[in-house]
């Protein structure tokens, strides 16, 4: 019987290494299953079966080959071996890892979302005489060794929900969270809590969790993979991968394949190459914090020693995190600091913090995020300029806060106490003044009569018709700027003629005076973002900041250095990104807009800092910050990580903005999809789209593709974003200045002193 | 009265529907090279967003527009002398032949000989218990009706109203709402025939239903 066992083992690890190698022939493959079938004759001809020698030298050769073959994975063979059913999954961590669990939200597929995996988990470890148990939340996607309920590790947005629930209880008890990140992607569904609005909503809330946080890479998908992912420490799986998309997704765009066709194998294994998705690659980016040795050939359920490295591993880098920011640590900070083997086990930290303790926890997460992709961008300012631009930033906080903090709050204090004072002054005088006045007018009525004559006037200019001889009402056209489109001289067709019957709409009016709206049903065309920097934000007044950072090619992606040069050249712009200081009717804002035109407006490293930056200058001068999106088609895949990991830092910057007391707005134009809308544009509380706008996480063909549901062709309109509880407002084009001033006024922070 | 037999023969005459596609406003026509005999299919999918194949351009003030089979079916003829032509709005510039399928044609039977009583309102609709012990025990073909007579109750947010019956006497031939469920306004509720056409209609559905060849 035990030899039974033992050869179905071997023969899993044979399929293993068949998969992972994808039909790929190699020596040792072929030698294994020649071996393999030998023994199984063997087994089956003779009376008494393959003797115990016999196996133990055919597992050695499997040990053996499994190393030699380890070194010659190729990125795609990584992908391949976590997604493969016998990898490792959160079930078989927390079984092996953690001393005693309780898993939260219910069991098998009766839960509200099974590819989520939520459990309190403990640590029992003796130190000295004593026993320890030390609590944390497991947060974490389930693979289910491929269970067909689990979806693969692709979480729902009520799934995120939930996780996010748990941080803020786990937030609540002071006990640290450890996610585990095993997923290919989160699942595009637009239905609320919304896929991208969810994963928003909890990088918004994990940017200022005030509890250690541990993330655990195994599968990081782009999205679905931050959704858990922004922690205090990052631990890789060395035969993990971390990526903007999946190769297979890469490959589709790099073909320019049209949904539902596969790309060719040798493309997606190339694209998996450029992309830099390995935990190495990543180490070196700076992404996680460390690569943990995985057994030959990835870790799998049977490999016990791996489970115990993994949890050194994890008592270990919970210890660092919270020594660093513990106030007494003393000799254990050290010996933290230099422990590498077992021993992490030995040293009791207490993973409870103080509330300062919290606080500078939160705030070493917020700059070691701040830090990140510095190298995956390009600032051509100069050396003295940047030393300028320092200096002022440091003037604007001190001027910041001696202007509002030190003398704006005792302004404000006597402010409202003469406030309150010249109210009850005007009551008195009211009171003793008006029998007086009353007696006045009884005895000289003159005064009212002058008042009826001054009546007439006005009723006059109101009730009167125009007067000709003043000259046409109409002088030119009301906007400051008009698209070049205008100057065709041609007609065109509203796309809602069929429910609407629009008539056709002569090409001059329609992007001249109509700026680009029918008249008849209000369909928005697409305008540029130019239209909306002279029409809305006065761009030709404002001061541009930040203007050389530029666009490199971080991870030198075959081709797109020459896309890149024909979009900068095209553009005139060194990203898509522009950074500004504006007055909208004396309001003066921080604006960031993201141009289409621009590589879809996509964000990569350089979008990202400077938007960074803006958020930074409008907290330092107390200015509303606003992002107009003219259009982005998400995180710019050729930047791999560089521009996934843009997502937590620019959310970061939003939550210390908005945490300082300042108000931030978006606003969506054309189409907003995946990363961005996932993160620095979806958690704002104030979300404004143009009409006609597309709002969404993922494009229609990725979501037939993905949940093999056809996708109505009006599934991402702003209307319908609206409905779903994703976006607060929708604006017509010809009023947008209008609306944000009023906004302005009306919504915000405690730091607008300009009310 | 109507002549269920007549009407019948007609649509076995000619089973088919001629679709003159004409031009919507003034402008110059570009035909898209179809000859004629082939098929043209109407638009598709699941929410009809794949159009259909394309017939013909029109250019109007430098505005080129396709114009979209409406239908599926067999191109019949081609005005094709006005080829690169401005023409008017109105001209024909095709006529698509539709053979009817078989719902089509039984549609467009009971429409002739079936007088539908529509829904005034969106709303749930019950049957008086009356009607409905009738319906249950022999039949929807046993319950006549004539005007004024109350025969429905029209449920809505909590509140029954009953609803009498206008039209034509007859007997209730077909009901098309389903108990408990939302009817649209203005969706049929019942359709009803002359008693004594009753049988004949029968006949001649249930002949469709088993000799109509649909054309491919």
């Amino acid at each position: 019987m035990d030899a039974e066992k033992r050869i179905q083992a071997l023969k899993d690890r044979l399929t293993y290494i068949s998969d992972i190698f994808a039909g790929r022939e190699s020596d040792s493959i072929r030698l294994l299953s020649a071996k393999f079938g030998e023994l199984q004759d063997r087994h089956g001809s003779r009376p008494g079966g393959a003797t115990g020698e016999e196996l133990a030298r055919l597992e050695d050769l499997f040990d053996f080959s499994e190393r030699k073959l380890d070194t010659t994975l190729t990125p795609m063979d990584k992908v391949r071996i976590v997604r493969h059913p016998q990898r490792i999954c959160l079930k078989d961590i927390l079984e092996n890892v953690y001393d005693n669990y309780t898993e939260i939200g219910g069991r098998g597929e009766y839960n509200i979302d099974p590819s989520m995996l939520i459990a309190r988990a403990v640590f029992s470890r003796r130190v000295g005489e004593k026993v320890i148990d030390q609590m944390v939340m497991v947060i974490g996607q389930e693979k289910g060794h491929g269970e067909a309920f689990r979806n693969g590790g692709s979480v729902k947005p009520w799934g995120n929900a939930k996780a996010l629930h748990y941080m803020k209880v786990a937030e609540t008890e002071n006990i640290p969270v450890h996610t585990f990140v095993f997923t290919p992607g989160a699942y595009p569904l637009e239905d609320w809590p919304g896929a991208a609005q969810q994963i928003a909503r909890n990088l918004y809330e994990m940017a200022g969790l005030r509890v250690p946080v541990i993330a655990v890479f195994s599968e990081g998908g782009s999205g679905g993979a931050e959704a858990v992912g922004l922690a205090d420490r990052r631990i890789m799986l060395s035969h993990g991968y971390y990526s903007v998309i999946s190769p297979e997704g890469a490959a589709a765009i790099e073909g320019g394949l049209t949904p539902g066709v596969r790309a060719a194998p040798s493309l997606v294994e190339k694209c998996a190459r450029q992309l830099c998705i390995t935990a190495d690659d990543n180490l070196q980016n700076g992404y996680v914090d460390r690569v943990l040795q995985e057994p030959p050939l990835g870790a799998r359920p049977h490999h016990y020693d791996f489970f115990r490295e993994l949890r050194r591993e994890l008592v270990q880098t919970t210890n660092e995190t919270v020594s660093e920011v513990k106030p007494m640590k003393l000799y254990r900070a050290m010996l933290v600091r230099a422990s590498k083997s077992d021993d992490a086990e030995s040293i009791f930290m207490r993973w409870t913090l103080s509330r300062s303790g919290l606080g500078r926890l939160v705030d070493t997460r917020q700059r070691k995020y701040r830090a990140m992709s510095r190298h995956a961008r390009k600032d051509g300012t100069g050396i003295f300029s940047r030393a300028v631009a320092a200096v002022k930033g440091s003037v604007w906080a001190t001027h910041s806060f001696v202007r509002y903090d030190l003398l704006g709050r005792q302004k404000k204090r006597l402010d409202a106490m003469f406030e309150e004072l010249g109210a009850e002054a005007h009551l008195v005088r009211h009171k003793l003044l008006m029998p007086l006045k009353k007696g006045v007018d009884r005895i000289m009525p003159g005064n009212s009569v002058e008042r009826a004559r001054a009546g007439e006037a006005v009723k006059d200019r109101l009730t009167r018709l125009s007067c000709p001889e003043d000259g046409a009402c109409l002088v030119g056209s009301e906007w400051a700027w008009i698209s070049p489109r205008s100057q065709e001289d041609r007609t065109i067709s509203c796309p809602n003629v069929r429910t609407h019957h629009c008539p056709d709409l002569w090409v001059p009016d329609l992007f001249g005076d109509f700026a680009g709206v029918c008249p008849s049903c209000g369909h928005h065309f697409p305008m540029e973002y130019r239209w909306y920097l002279e029409n809305v934000f006065d761009y030709k007044m404002s001061k541009e900041f930040n203007q050389q950072l530029e666009s490199i090619n971080p991870l030198g992606y075959e081709k797109f250095d020459l896309k890149l040069d024909k979009a900068k050249e095209k553009t005139g712009l060194k990203s898509a990104c522009i950074t500004f200081e504006t007055t909208i009717e004396d309001v003066t804002a921080t604006v960031a807009v993201f141009c289409a035109p621009f590589r879809g407006g996509s964000v990569g490293a350089a979008e990202g800092e400077k938007f960074i930056r803006a958020a930074e200058r409008a907290g330092r001068k107390r200015q509303p910050f606003i992002a107009y999106v003219h259009g982005t088609a998400g995180i710019r895949i050729q930047e791999g990580v560089n521009g996934v990991i843009q997502m937590p830092r620019c959310t970061i910057a939003v939550r210390r903005y908005i945490d300082n007391g300042g108000l931030y707005l978006v606003l969506y134009d054309t189409n907003s999809y995946a990363g961005p809308v996932a993160s620095f544009l979806g958690c704002s509380p104030y979300q404004f789209a143009v009409q006609s706008s597309n709002i969404g996480f993922a494009g229609p063909g990725v979501i037939a593709e993905t949940t093999g549901m056809p996708v109505p062709p009006d599934y991402h309109r702003a209307y319908h974003a609206l409905q779903r509880g994703h976006i607060h407002g929708i604006w017509d084009r010809r009023e947008v200045r209008k609306n944000l001033h009023q906004s302005l006024l009306t919504m915000g922070g405690r730091n607008l002193y300009y009310r | 009265m109507l002549n269920i037999k007549e009407l019948l023969d007609k649509v076995k005459a000619s089973p088919y529907r001629e679709i003159v596609v004409r031009a919507p406003h003034t402008g110059v026509v570009e035909f898209a090279g179809l000859k004629q005999g082939d098929t043209v299919r109407g638009p598709g999918g699941d929410y009809k967003e794949k159009p259909g194949t394309l017939l013909a351009h029109l250019t109007r003030e430098k505005n080129r527009k396709p114009i979209m089979a409406p239908e599926k079916g067999e191109v019949e003829v081609i005005h094709s002398r006005h080829e690169g032509q401005f023409v008017e709005a109105g001209e024909p510039l095709m006529t698509i032949k539709h053979y009817l399928t078989r719902k089509e044609v039984i549609e467009l039977i009971l429409q002739e000989a079936l007088y539908l009583f529509r829904a005034p309102e969106r709303a749930k609709y019950y049957f008086v218990p009356e009607v409905d012990q009738k319906l249950k025990v022999s039949g929807k073909r046993s319950v006549k009706v004539h005007e004024g007579m109350e025969f429905l109750i029209v449920s809505r947010m909590k509140r029954e109203t009953p609803l009498a019956y206008s039209g034509p006497e007859g007997i209730i031939y077909s009901v098309y709402f389903g108990r408990g469920e939302n009817v649209d306004e203005g969706e049929p509720l019942i359709g009803v025939c002359p008693e004594d056409q009753l049988t004949v209609i029968q006949d001649v559905v249930a002949r469709i239903q088993s000799e109509w060849e649909e054309q491919e």
